[in-house]
This record gives C-alpha cells, sequence and structure tokens, in this order.
C-alpha cells in the first residue's frame, strides 16, 4: 500500500478564543486531485498555512510522503515539496515571468546563469503541462489567468510535487477555469499531488478525486467525490438541508428606474474604464451584471454610487443625476433615493472599527430622525439598529459590538439591513454574499427578491455566475468595460455567458455553443490583454 | 479586536508604560551615580508639592493640553500634524496684534479677542499644508514640519523689524495692563495666605478645560466628528458614504492648528505679557506625546498634560538641586513618549495574552450566522 503524500494527523489551532481547527485528519493520496470544500471561515485556509509554514499548530503532526516533518515556515514546506498558489498572487508587477520565477530560487549572486537555467526548465514544463506563458512578459501586462499559470509555475520550478491552490477559479472565467483544470489533470497524470481549496460545489464534482469537508475548524467527512452529490456535500458543509436554488415569482415590471445612457470613464492614469455603457432597469426588476472581476463592473457601482466621476447620462425616475462636481457625491445619490451595498463591504460598507450603530447610521448621518439639535441622536440610532438587528437577525444582535466582531454574514446583513430599510427606489447590490456562508447567502438573497417584488429596481454586480442566474430578470454581460450583450436567464446558461464574459461578441448562430467555447480554449494560452 | 475591556485599554497600558519608563529612568539615574528614590521625591515635592510648585505644573500642563489636543483632533482623522510648535508661534503673533494694536476695557473681552486672534492665524498656518494634503497630495508630515522652520524664520522677521519694541531685545513691547489675565495667584489667594505666589498658572488653565470637553463633544456627539473619525478608520468607506476628503482633511487641520494656536493665550498673553522668540520652547512637540500617551481622547489628554507639566517642572527641580543635568530630564521624558508611543504594542500584546485567558470559557460562538441551525 502506497503511503499518503500529505497526512496530518490531529492538528489543532486556536486564535484566542477562536478554535479555528479542531483535531484535523486528513490523508491526500499522491497522483491525486484532493478537493477540501467549505464556507468561509470553516478553518481551509488555517490548515492550508499550517501546512505551508504560515502558521504553527498547537497540537498536530505533518507527514509527508510517511515520513514525519516539521515545517516551521515556507521555505521548509517548499523543501519538503508543497507548494502553494495563493487566492492573492504574490508576484511582482514589473519583473518579467523569467524574474518572478527566479526570485527567491537563484542559484547564485549572478542572475544570469540562474535565468538562462529557469528558460531552459520553464520551456520544458511549459511542454509537458500545456503552461505557455511567455517568460518575457511583463506580469502587469498578462493576464490573471496567465499570472496564475505563472504562479503555478513557480512552485514547479522549486520541485513542487504538492500543489496547493487556494480559490483559484475566483478571478477566472468559466473558460480559463476549464483550461486551468485540465492543467491540473495533467499534473495530476504526471505524478503531482494537487489540494484544491474552493467553497464551489461544481468544481469539486467536476475535477477532484476525494473531497473533504470542513465546517466550523472541525473535518466532518472525507469521500470519493463519485460516491457523493452537491446536496450532500452542501448538506455536510452548513449542516442542514439547503436550497440551492432560489424560489421567485416571474417579474411585475413598472416603469423604467434608471436610465443610462452613454456613460464613460477614464481613470486617473487614462485607462478607459467604462465605454459606452448604455442600461435600463424597470421597477420590480433586477438586472444582473455577470463578468470577471474588473472589467469595469465596480466602475459602473462607484458612478451610481457617487463616487467617480463619468460623462454621459444617467437618468433616475426622468431626472437627472450629476455625475460631476458637488451634486455627484455620496450624499446626493441617497437623497435621490439610490441605496448601495458595495462589493467590498469591509473596505467601503463597513467601519470595521465602529459599533454596529455607527454603522447603521453610515452613510445617512445627515438623516433628521439620527440628530438631535447640533448633535447626533446616539440614542435614537441605537434603538434603530437594535431593531434592524433583530429583523435581518444578525447575530449577535448586540448594537455596541464593533463590525469587526461580526462574522462575514452578519456584517453583510447589517450593510443589507442599512441599505434596504431606506426604502431606496434603486437598490445597487455588489458581490452580496461574497465570504459570506450558505446560511447568510440563502436570507441575503431572499431580503434582494423580496426588495424586488416590492416595485423597486435592484442592480446585481456579481462574479458568481450561479448567483446573477439565480437572481436576476435580465443579465448583462460586461468585458473589458463595455456590455457584450443582454441574455434572459431563462434563455441562456453559463457556458455562453462564460463566451461574453471573455469577451466573445459574436455569439455563433451556426455552430453550438461549446463548440465556440472549445474554439476560445484553443487561444486561452495566449493574453487576451484584458487590464486587471 | 475587543480583547480588553476598555478601562484597560486607557488606564493600564499607559500606567504600565509609565512605570517601565521610570524604572528605565532609574536606572539611568543610577549610573550617574544619583539616587532615584531621592531624584523622584524630589520631582514630586518640587511640582507637586507646595502651591509654587503646583502653579507651574499646571502651566506647563496649559501648554500641552492645547498642543495635544490639536494632534490629537487631526490623529482622528488620521492627519499626522506635527506643525503644532509653528502653528503656536504663529498663534503666539495673532494674540500680540490682538492685544497690541486694540484697544481693551477688560481682560475678559481681551481674552475673548485673543483666543479668536490665536486660533485665527494657528488656522491659518495649518491651512496652507492642508489645502495642500488634500488637492495635491503632499505629505502632510513634511509640510507641516517645513511650516514649522518658516514660522520660527517669521518670527524672527517680525521680532527684529515690524512689531520690535524699542530696545535691546528681539520682543514686542508689554501688552496694556487692562489685557493681563488673571493668575492663579489672582484668583485663589486669600487675604492671609498668598497661594501660587509668582507662578504663572492663569485662567487660560480652565480655557484648556473647556477646549477638552467641546473637543470631546465634537468628536464623539456632532456628525462632524463621526465623519472625521469615519474617515481616519477609512478613507475608502468614507468616500463611499459621501464624505468628503478635502473636506474632512481641510477642517480637521484648520481645527488643529487653531487649537495649537491657542496654546498662545496661556504662555503669551498669561505667562509673558508680550511676545518673545521662541516662546513656544518645544511645547508643540510635546503635543505629539501627550496625544499619544492619551490616546487622542481629550480625558487622556488633559491626564498626560499634567503628567507631562509634572515632568517639566519636576525636572527642572532636579536640575536646579541636583547634580542631575538638565538634559537627564528630557532623556525621562523621551522614555515617557518611547513607551507610551513608540512601544505601546510591547505593553499590549501581553496584557492582551492576560485579558483572553481570563475570559475563557469563550462566550457563545460568535461566528454562528446561520440563522436556523439544523433542526
Amino acid at each position: 500500500m502506497t503511503e499518503p503524500a500529505i497526512e496530518l494527523k490531529g492538528i489543532s489551532k486556536a486564535f484566542g478564543p477562536v478554535q479555528a481547527n479542531k483535531d484535523i485528519n486528513i490523508r491526500v493520496m499522491p497522483g491525486t486531485i484532493h478537493g477540501i470544500i467549505g464556507e468561509n471561515g470553516a478553518g481551509k485556509s488555517t490548515l492550508m498555512s499550517i501546512l505551508y509554514g504560515f502558521y504553527k499548530a498547537d497540537k498536530g503532526e505533518i507527514f509527508v510522503g510517511g515520513k514525519k516533518t516539521v515545517i516551521p515556515d515556507s521555505q521548509a514546506a517548499i523543501a519538503a515539496g508543497i507548494g502553494m498558489v495563493f487566492q492573492h498572487f504574490k508576484l511582482v508587477e514589473n519583473f518579467t515571468v523569467l524574474e518572478n520565477v527566479v526570485l527567491g530560487a537563484e542559484d547564485s549572486a549572478m542572475l544570469k546563469p540562474s535565468l538562462a537555467r529557469a528558460r531552459r526548465e520553464l520551456k520544458a514544463l511549459a511542454e509537458e503541462y500545456e503552461l505557455n506563458v511567455d517568460p518575457d512578459s511583463m506580469i502587469q501586462d498578462i493576464g490573471v489567468g496567465m499570472q496564475q499559470r505563472v504562479e503555478i509555475l513557480k512552485a514547479l520550478y522549486r520541485g513542487a510535487d504538492i500543489l496547493i491552490l487556494d480559490e483559484p477559479t475566483g478571478v477566472l472565467t468559466p473558460a480559463e477555469a476549464d483550461h486551468l483544470f485540465r492543467i491540473l489533470e495533467g499534473l495530476k497524470l504526471e505524478g503531482k499531488t494537487i489540494i484544491l481549496i474552493t467553497h464551489k460545489l461544481r468544481e469539486i464534482m467536476d475535477i477532484t478525486d476525494t473531497v473533504s469537508v470542513m465546517r466550523r475548524g472541525e473535518m466532518t467527512a472525507t469521500v470519493k467525490t463519485s460516491e457523493t452529490s452537491p446536496a450532500e456535500l452542501a448538506e455536510l458543509m452548513v449542516g442542514r438541508k439547503v436550497l440551492l436554488r432560489i424560489e421567485k415569482s416571474a417579474p411585475t415590471l413598472g416603469e423604467v428606474i434608471l436610465d443610462v445612457k452613454d456613460l464613460n470613464v477614464t481613470d486617473s492614469k487614462g485607462v478607459h474604464r467604462l465605454k459606452n455603457i448604455n442600461l435600463q432597469i424597470r421597477a420590480g426588476e433586477i438586472l444582473g451584471i455577470a463578468g470577471v472581476a474588473g472589467n469595469g463592473q465596480s466602475e459602473l457601482l462607484e458612478v451610481l454610487g457617487g463616487y467617480q466621476e463619468a460623462t454621459g447620462t444617467i437618468t433616475l425616475r426622468e431626472r437627472k443625476i450629476d455625475l460631476t462636481g458637488a451634486g455627484s457625491d455620496g450624499q446626493s445619490r441617497r437623497r435621490r433615493g439610490i441605496a448601495h451595498v458595495p462589493e467590498d463591504r469591509q473596505r467601503e460598507g463597513l467601519i470595521m472599527d465602529y459599533h454596529a450603530w455607527e454603522n447603521v447610521a453610515f452613510g445617512y448621518h445627515h438623516d433628521d430622525r439620527y440628530r438631535k439639535g447640533l448633535l447626533m441622536d446616539n440614542a435614537a440610532i441605537k434603538a434603530d439598529t437594535a431593531d434592524k438587528m433583530k429583523r435581518f437577525d444578525v447575530r449577535p444582535p448586540d448594537p455596541e459590538l464593533t463590525a469587526r466582531n461580526f462574522s462575514g454574514g452578519n456584517q453583510q446583513k447589517i450593510v443589507l439591513a442599512r441599505e434596504i430599510e431606506r426604502n431606496p427606489d434603486l437598490l445597487l447590490v455588489g458581490q452580496p454574499t461574497r465570504g459570506v456562508d450558505i446560511g447568510a447567502i440563502e436570507f441575503i438573497h431572499e431580503q434582494i427578491v423580496a426588495l424586488r417584488d416590492q416595485g423597486k429596481a435592484i442592480l446585481l454586480v456579481s462574479v458568481e455566475l450561479e448567483e446573477i442566474l439565480a437572481l436576476s430578470d435580465r443579465v448583462a454581460v460586461m468585458f473589458d468595460g463595455q456590455i457584450m450583450g443582454e441574455r434572459l436567464p431563462a434563455e441562456t446558461d453559463e457556458k455562453e455567458l462564460g463566451l461574453l464574459m471573455a469577451g466573445m461578441t459574436d455569439l455563433p448562430e451556426d455552430k453550438p455553443v461549446h463548440q465556440a467555447v472549445e474554439e476560445k480554449l484553443a487561444h486561452a494560452g495566449t493574453g487576451d490583454g484584458r487590464g486587471v | 479586536m475587543d480583547v480588553m475591556p476598555k478601562w484597560a485599554e486607557v488606564t493600564l497600558v499607559p500606567l504600565i508604560s509609565l512605570v517601565l519608563a521610570a524604572a528605565l529612568s532609574a536606572i539611568v539615574i543610577l549610573a550617574i551615580g544619583e539616587n532615584p528614590w531621592a531624584a523622584l521625591k524630589l520631582m514630586v515635592s518640587g511640582a507637586l508639592g507646595s502651591t509654587y510648585g503646583w502653579g507651574y505644573t499646571i502651566y506647563y500642563a496649559t501648554n500641552f493640553i492645547f498642543t495635544g489636543l490639536a494632534v490629537s483632533i487631526a490623529f482622528q482623522a488620521r492627519m499626522f500634524n506635527i506643525g503644532g510648535e509653528g502653528q503656536a508661534l504663529v498663534g503666539g503673533l495673532g494674540v500680540a496684534l490682538v492685544l497690541l494694536y486694540l484697544p481693551f476695557p477688560h481682560w475678559s473681552i481681551a481674552l475673548i479677542a485673543s483666543a479668536a486672534g490665536a486660533a485665527l492665524f494657528g488656522a491659518a498656518w495649518a491651512f496652507v499644508p492642508a489645502i495642500l494634503q488634500a488637492k495635491r497630495g503632499s505629505h502632510i508630515v513634511i509640510t507641516t514640519i517645513m511650516f514649522n522652520f518658516i514660522a520660527a524664520s517669521l518670527l524672527n522677521y517680525m521680532l527684529v523689524g515690524p512689531i520690535k519694541a524699542p530696545g535691546q531685545e528681539p520682543a514686542t513691547s508689554k501688552f496694556p495692563e487692562t489685557t493681563r489675565l488673571p493668575s492663579f495667584q489672582d484668583m485663589f489667594s486669600t487675604a492671609d495666605t498668598v497661594l501660587f505666589r509668582g507662578t504663572p498658572a492663569n485662567i487660560t488653565f480652565f480655557v484648556g478645560i473647556l477646549a477638552c470637553f467641546v473637543l470631546w463633544l465634537l468628536i464623539w456627539r456632532t456628525r462632524l466628528g463621526y465623519e472625521l473619525r469615519a474617515f481616519g478608520h477609512s478613507e475608502s468607506a468614507a468616500k463611499y458614504a459621501g464624505i468628503s476628503p478635502t473636506k474632512i482633511i481641510v477642517v480637521s487641520m484648520l481645527i488643529s492648528g487653531g487649537l495649537a494656536g491657542m496654546m498662545a493665550i496661556n504662555n503669551v498673553q498669561g505667562e509673558a505679557e508680550r511676545l518673545v522668540l521662541n516662546a513656544v520652547e518645544g511645547a508643540g512637540f510635546i503635543g505629539i506625546a501627550v496625544a499619544l500617551m492619551g490616546r487622542s481622547h481629550p480625558v487622556g489628554v488633559f491626564l498626560a498634560a499634567l503628567l507631562f507639566g509634572f515632568l517639566y517642572q519636576g525636572g527642572a527641580e532636579l536640575a536646579l538641586w541636583t547634580g542631575i543635568p538638565r538634559e537627564l530630564i528630557v532623556v525621562i521624558q523621551a522614555l515617557v513618549i518611547l513607551f507610551t508611543g513608540a512601544l505601546d504594542n510591547m505593553v499590549r500584546m501581553p496584557l492582551e495574552k492576560v485579558f483572553l485567558s481570563m475570559r475563557r470559557p469563550p462566550k457563545p460562538d460568535r461566528k454562528s450566522t446561520t440563522a436556523r441551525t439544523a433542526e
């Protein structure tokens, strides 16, 4: 019987009172793709950080290839043949691919021999695993998919036999993700061991051989992928049955609430971020914007939310809104009935060091009901917060707790409660369930649909195609600052949208969609020039 | 993170830092062959043992209250105003111009006018760095420190030229007698006993206390304070909420400069009763330490200002009566600044651990968001 490539025995790790990992046991067999799935905060990343030497486990042992190994730092992990590809790449933007691969693994004080050796090895690796990248491109000039390949090459160059990938598809189009999976399959056939951390059930089902489920710091199950189902995995993750689909009625469309015409944004570096955007949203309608992160969706939200200047015209309920100058700030937008759940709640939507009650007033702190003469009426805000927390089931329902002490899902509920309860005409929602656990996802989706049913217009931006398809009444796809097309969810599928997300406008009518996707995949090796 | 209760955060951390600084100072005093215990006793009796000592301690503390508050309000908006020195110098110019060129029937009116003059001049001096930061991104630390030098030069020029009094000294003439502020001696001495004899402590101390209260209201009870703190915590979130960065940067710096300038009521109008060269004597910089130690909270600033007033006055006594040179006092002050400001985490981290271990067993799981957990 073969020894497992990696075996963890009884790993425990606590951060203060939070038990991030509790007595974790796992065996990863060589030459397999092993998925680790769990909600955000389930402890997946902590476990991998222990394996990679970032954290020291409080208890437990690590065996690599059957040998007990101590991994005090990442150097030791690399020496043990473990490579890691992080969710956020660790590349030097203004270095070439080659320089990035060599960085930290130079053979001598002089660079030349190392670079030459790396160039040879890179070529070999590229041929072996379909990992084609131009070694002389600057990182800043290549697409995200290619950057990820550089990260994989870095690990392989350092002799990794075991490759850990942390949420690798978060930034990829479906086509790029498929390509990545083909690379991983190739690596597996060569005998490499791959650990894939993800919260996407589909990826687990598609590519892994074995899957381990984590929940609240514990390993709840390890099963053969072929012997399980998405529903079972979801239940193991959450600890109860979950609805994977949202039940919603057909929309009752009203008048046009938002009308965007020829919207253009050029940023401070002169990059054209939004190119002639035209869109309309009606009362009682959810318009979903699909697209890979960084293709202009954020800028669109920022313009509508009032913190990015633009040219063009935006009409809200048949009255124009200012796109430049003093009338184009967030305060004016709120007065006009635009509420905004921003994409990044920790950077934008909340002040992490503010109490929950201070956050509930955030952006609306000029409201008359929150003021008492010259001062703020803190008592009124607190009462309002307690009320909102109850209705949105924020846990714990303590207005005095600072925002950072709530979990991702509860932070999002605070933001949602604040924005939805304003009874806005238009609600902007960016990545409503990013970093939110499944239990809260359901609740958040229900709230958005409920607001739609009250006849509000909703602009939903999400990089999760499943979420877009499940919630939207109409879908627009953005690529490189443009809207590539609009579709009705019932009349499209992930493949077609994925094509649009990759910037293919000329939807083939003469041939089936999957064929076009395959053709696209053939080109996926070369940079697509997408700005990141 | 709220790992420590609030009271520990505001009392234990600075107190332990202080004890550490004192211990290290004691070693230094031992090393130069003096007795640290005797030195401490002398400092305490010299600064706090008599109304005379208190009169000086309070006078210095008043200076530090204003400069400390100035740094604090800017800190709240994450602006590092290290130009308090220059703003206080220019504030002094404002005081001098108001008192020399306007007639006042009574000190109370003179106080209001000079306070306005001091605040206005101090704020004006902070305005240029503020607008440069807000509009052009010039770093406030660089510009405010540069403006300290410009202020010093400006005061040099004014005091040897345009507003110089006849005579040898680079100073203005004495302000009119009607503008003299009541000193503690005037206010608290009875017919039989003279208290605070000859000391510079004056009514400005109470203006300082009032300033602490007003600033507390401003920071924690007004919308401006709310916006200011929000901006200080997260600029990106402030933009999302429609809070103008330009407005916050400029307004916080104007208030900051105004407060630094108002220190001049104490030292220029209250003590010197004329404007002399280098009137601020480093109080602007001490304000940074006071704000750090006081955690940018008006109450903390008030207490820290008293402590530094004590160190200042006690240090002067040490230099006078022992072989401990005045420079050593600066060392002690520097140690206090080092421990309370720069080495804050050294004390905080172990203390947090202590509180964490006391808090176990953990409270009901905070991470749980699952609304309706498994039936």
